[in-house]
């Protein structure tokens, strides 16, 4: 076996413990757009050493991603990169076509974010991690093939050989970021460039990448530059961090000192923005302490806090949580559902799929009850069906006091019913018609409705707007002509156009990025209180959750696991998958966050399903 | 995946059984006697004429007529036509030569055409791609017979590159001409279908990976690009065969080409129904057939096509 082949975690000749492995000095980028030049990032300076964890943390557009592929010249040729760029000791920029070419995936290797869609759909995972490492090395298609299998284990996937044969379509998400990672890794690169790894992943399969990232990290002694806008994610794997807003580092520093002592105006509102589960709830239950209240719950015992530690926390924990009353539920439901089951209809030759079964909720007026779960758990299958969206296949629904279990498609009890229930969607982009002013937007259910027209329908519009914090005079623009956190306002104006005693929020904050999520929020919350009505919020993200819900309800593989109120979810929670989904949310503080990481390496042992 | 195909040939049945029932009621509808059209202006006998109506079951009813026609066709006796030739014989000599033509036209368009389509969407708002553009919309635009008769009198007649007209004797070469003409109009469609495909999939997430990993261009382009953007070209290929086969009519006529359109075109002059109705089943089994290949070929292109149950 050649040298090539192994994976020993000393690299022979590798550059010295202080000398950095990339050097990057006064990096712009441009992009010409109509003829001008409009910069994406500005003068960066930053540098990463062997088995380091440079976090670059910004929001959308501040031009964390843009700089970092210009490292590798991977920009569409309408950008301008400038400064300087060092690869161990060689520049970068420059540099010609097949030196640049030379470096792509041997020494510097990039995981990119969607991996269903950065892996080439008509080639097996084998294929394209062979065809990595042939590029660069002269070895027989055999070899390489063996050496493709051992990434694929060393990724940890629980079959190599058949991930070695399947298409990316046959993978699921985690395990076809872990061949990506294993295909970036293939050729032993000196520097990894990791795009937002795992955003695009449930939060359990998140937690399960970045552990597999910091086992790598400590076996390859590569250097890691790890792009992401989730503070969570860097608190856990980050050594360093630097903060970007609107091509700018505005700060820099290692990972305790960002975390505990930020200095810059952004930085200090952006780490205030993040959601941070068990902070949220009402004025009096106060703090929750996820992680003692899972090691209760668990019985685990934790090496990285002080027993009598654990147990004050515990104890504490308990006492909120006997302390905590759940408020007196008055009043007539407004969502029921008892023993429901929902199905997609079957299309031609493909048979109905049952994606709920056994679902029992009730939601009284004036209640939030958020529904939680992974992608595929059902959770949207049940906002969907509540606005009689998908018919029930077993079981009753009752809708304001109707029950529409039986109502027939798109028949008169559903448009009935749908006046008294909003809607708001998950992307505010495809939402809303393009074609139409956000003002007419608004006012359509209410014009359809027949409840109002004419002047009085252009004052509850404008009433509307006011509502969601909007100036009135938006209401003649275009939804291109806004941000994606004004395009959501226009969601909720609408769903509340018609009053609605029940409202339903499929995911409306997830598009969104932490500052504007955190307003958006906000404004949900009070016109909720102001007004009144009843929600049921679905979403993926805990903390989201958390800051809402008065009941939160958690689903797993279409049925509803675990349901009780905030307190007892987050204090007591008793379901393994529950307390599993609960430890694999990130803590955006890396001391807190390595508690909970030990604590979930517990909960993962004691059951591993 | 043996089910599919399976399935997909139990299909042809009740449409070869509703096509042919239809054309041959359309042929059975014409006005004008067939017969004595026959004899143009020299009518012979009545006694004749009955006993030729007889042989050719033409006073028997529609049903019966076309129950007949099936009986002979399962029984593989297509029967003769009015002047006494054998259908079958008429039938192995036009459609060779038709194949040769549609296949000549399927290769000039599908090389073509990818190759052009390939360049201009790697080169988008250049000047290829400009051009290939503009002159693409004028090949769309021209009536086939005009672009025959003026690449015939151009290139056949002026600067005698190829002959004119291909006669009875047909050989790959002599075809080249009117294959040109048959395949310019889908050539245009093919190169503007790879050129909209290649620019979508050169902005793939996947190439942008294929680039990180260290590919060069031409690697990234012959590897990735070219097989996920042919995928929806091999359809469009694949239904232009059957429309090559039957459509090749036009061009028959004006390079005088002895194939499947000429026949067709005289059957139906003569009102012959068992002609019209043997050439047009042909016609079908071949169009389904080519549509069954793309379904495979969509398949074998595309890994996340399966198509079992």
């Amino acid at each position: 076996m050649t040298d090539f082949i192994t994976l020993d975690p000393v690299v022979a000749p590798a550059p010295g413990r202080n000398e950095p492995v990339l050097e990057v000095r006064g990096l712009s980028v441009d992009f010409g757009v109509d003829k001008k030049w409009v910069p994406a990032a500005i003068g960066l300076n930053y540098e990463v050493r062997a088995g380091e964890v440079l976090a670059i943390v910004g929001e959308s557009g501040s031009g964390k991603s843009a700089s970092s592929m210009a490292l590798l010249g991977l920009l569409p040729s309408n950008s301008r990169v400038t400064g300087s760029v060092k690869l161990v000791g060689q520049e970068l920029l420059g540099t010609n076509e097949a030196n640049i070419r030379a470096v792509r995936g041997k020494e510097v290797a990039v995981i990119f974010q969607e991996p269903m869609t950065a892996l080439n759909p008509v080639y097996t995972v084998g294929a394209q991690i062979v065809e990595t490492v042939r590029l660069h090395s002269e070895v027989s298609p055999d070899e390489a093939r063996l050496r493709a299998l051992r990434m694929l284990e060393l990724v940890e996937l629980p079959d190599p050989e058949k991930a070695f044969r399947s298409y990316p379509h046959q993978l699921s998400g985690g395990q076809r970021q872990r061949a990506m990672i294993a295909q970036s890794l293939s050729c032993d690169p000196k520097l990894l460039i990791a795009d937002e790894p795992t955003t695009a992943l449930d939060v359990t399969v998140q937690a399960e990448i970045l552990d597999l990232m910091r086992n790598l990290r400590n076996k390859l002694d590569s250097a890691i530059v790890l792009i992401t806008h989730d503070m969570g994610v860097v608190a856990d794997l980050a050594d360093r961090i630097a903060v970007m807003r609107r091509g700018v580092i505005v700060e820099t520093g290692t990972a305790a000192q960002i975390f505990h002592n930020p200095q810059h105006e952004y930085t200090k509102a952006l780490l205030a923005a993040v959601p941070h589960l068990g902070q949220g709830g009402s004025d009096t239950s106060g703090e929750v302490d996820v992680t003692a209240a899972l090691a209760a719950a668990a019985h685990a015992e934790l090496t990285s806090i002080p027993e009598e530690q654990l147990l004050r926390r515990e104890r504490e924990n308990a006492a909120a949580l006997a302390a905590a009353a759940a408020a007196k539920p008055q009043g007539e439901p407004v969502l029921e559902l008892t023993d429901v089951a929902i199905e997609y209809p079957k299309q031609g030759r493909v048979p109905a799929f049952r994606a709920v079964e056994g679902a029992n909720l009730v939601i009284y007026p004036g209640q939030v009850v958020g529904l939680v779960g992974e992608s595929g758990s059902g959770k949207t299958t049940i906002g969907r069906a509540a606005v009689g969206l998908l018919p029930v296949a077993a079981g009753t629904m009752k809708v304001v006091g109707q029950d529409i279990s039986a109502a027939k498609r798109n028949g008169r009890q559903l448009h009935e019913m749908r006046r008294h229930v909003g809607m708001v969607f998950q992307d505010p982009s495809s939402s809303l018609n393009p074609r139409l002013p956000i003002g007419e937007s608004i006012g359509e259910p209410m014009f359809l409705a027949g409840v109002a027209k004419g002047v009085e329908l252009q004052k509850r519009i404008e009433a509307l707007l006011d509502q969601v914090e909007l100036p009135r005079n938006y209401r003649n623009r275009y939804p291109h002509e806004l941000s994606g956190g004004q395009k959501q306002r226009v969601g909720i104006a609408r769903a509340l156009s018609l009053k609605p005693k029940l409202m339903v929020a499929d995911e409306p904050t997830s598009a969104l990025d932490v500052s504007v999520q955190a307003k958006v929020l906000d404004l949900f919350q009070n016109l909720q209180k102001e007004l009144g009505f009843a929600c049921l919020f679905v979403t993926h993200d805990l903390a989201v959750v958390d800051v809402l819900a008065d009941r939160i309800c958690v689903m797993q593989r279409g049925r509803i696991v675990e349901q009780g109120t905030r307190d007892q979810i987050l204090r007591n929670p008793q379901e393994p998958y529950t307390q599993r989904l609960l430890a694999a949310v990130p803590l955006p503080d890396p001391e807190k966050q390595r508690e909970r990481r030990e604590l979930r390496a517990q909960l993962m042992a004691a059951d591993p399903s | 995946m043996i089910q599919f195909i399976l399935r997909r040939l139990l299909q042809v049945i009740p449409v070869f059984l509703g096509t042919t029932l239809l054309v041959y009621f359309m042929v059975f509808a014409l006005p004008g006697d067939p017969i004595r059209a026959l004899f143009g202006d020299r009518p012979p006998s009545e006694a004749v004429i009955a006993q030729l109506r007889q042989q050719y079951n033409l006073d028997e009813p529609f049903w019966v007529q076309y129950g007949l026609f099936l009986k002979n066709l399962f029984t593989f006796n297509l029967g003769v036509d009015f002047t006494g030739q054998p259908i079958a014989d008429t039938l192995a000599r036009v459609f060779p030569v038709t194949a040769m033509l549609a296949i000549e036209a399927l290769i000039i368009q599908g090389v073509f055409g990818i190759a052009f389509g390939l360049v201009a969407g790697l080169r988008k708002g250049g000047i290829f791609d400009s051009s290939v553009l503009v002159l693409s919309l004028v090949v769309i635009a021209i009536p086939t017979f005009v672009l025959g008769f003026a690449l015939q009198l151009l290139i056949g007649v002026q600067l005698g590159w190829a002959k004119p007209t291909v006669g009875s004797n047909v050989t790959w070469g002599s075809l080249i001409l009117p294959a040109v003409v048959l395949g310019m109009v889908s050539f245009a469609y093919v190169l503007r279908l790879t050129r909209a495909s290649v620019i979508e999939n050169m902005n793939a997430d996947y190439v942008r990976t294929a680039t990180a990993k260290g590919l060069a261009r031409r690697q990234v382009v012959t590897t990735h690009v070219l097989r996920n953007s042919l995928i929806p070209v091999i359809t469009y290929l694949g239904a232009s065969l059957g429309a090559l086969m039957g459509g090749a009519i036009v061009t028959e006529a004006i390079f005088n080409v002895p194939g499947v359109g000429q026949k067709l075109y005289q059957a139906i002059l003569r009102s012959e129904g068992p002609t019209v109705v043997a050439i047009v089943s042909v016609l079908v089994l071949v169009f389904v057939l080519a549509n069954l290949l793309v379904d495979l070929l969509y398949a074998w292109l595309d890994p996340r096509i399966r198509y079992e149950n």
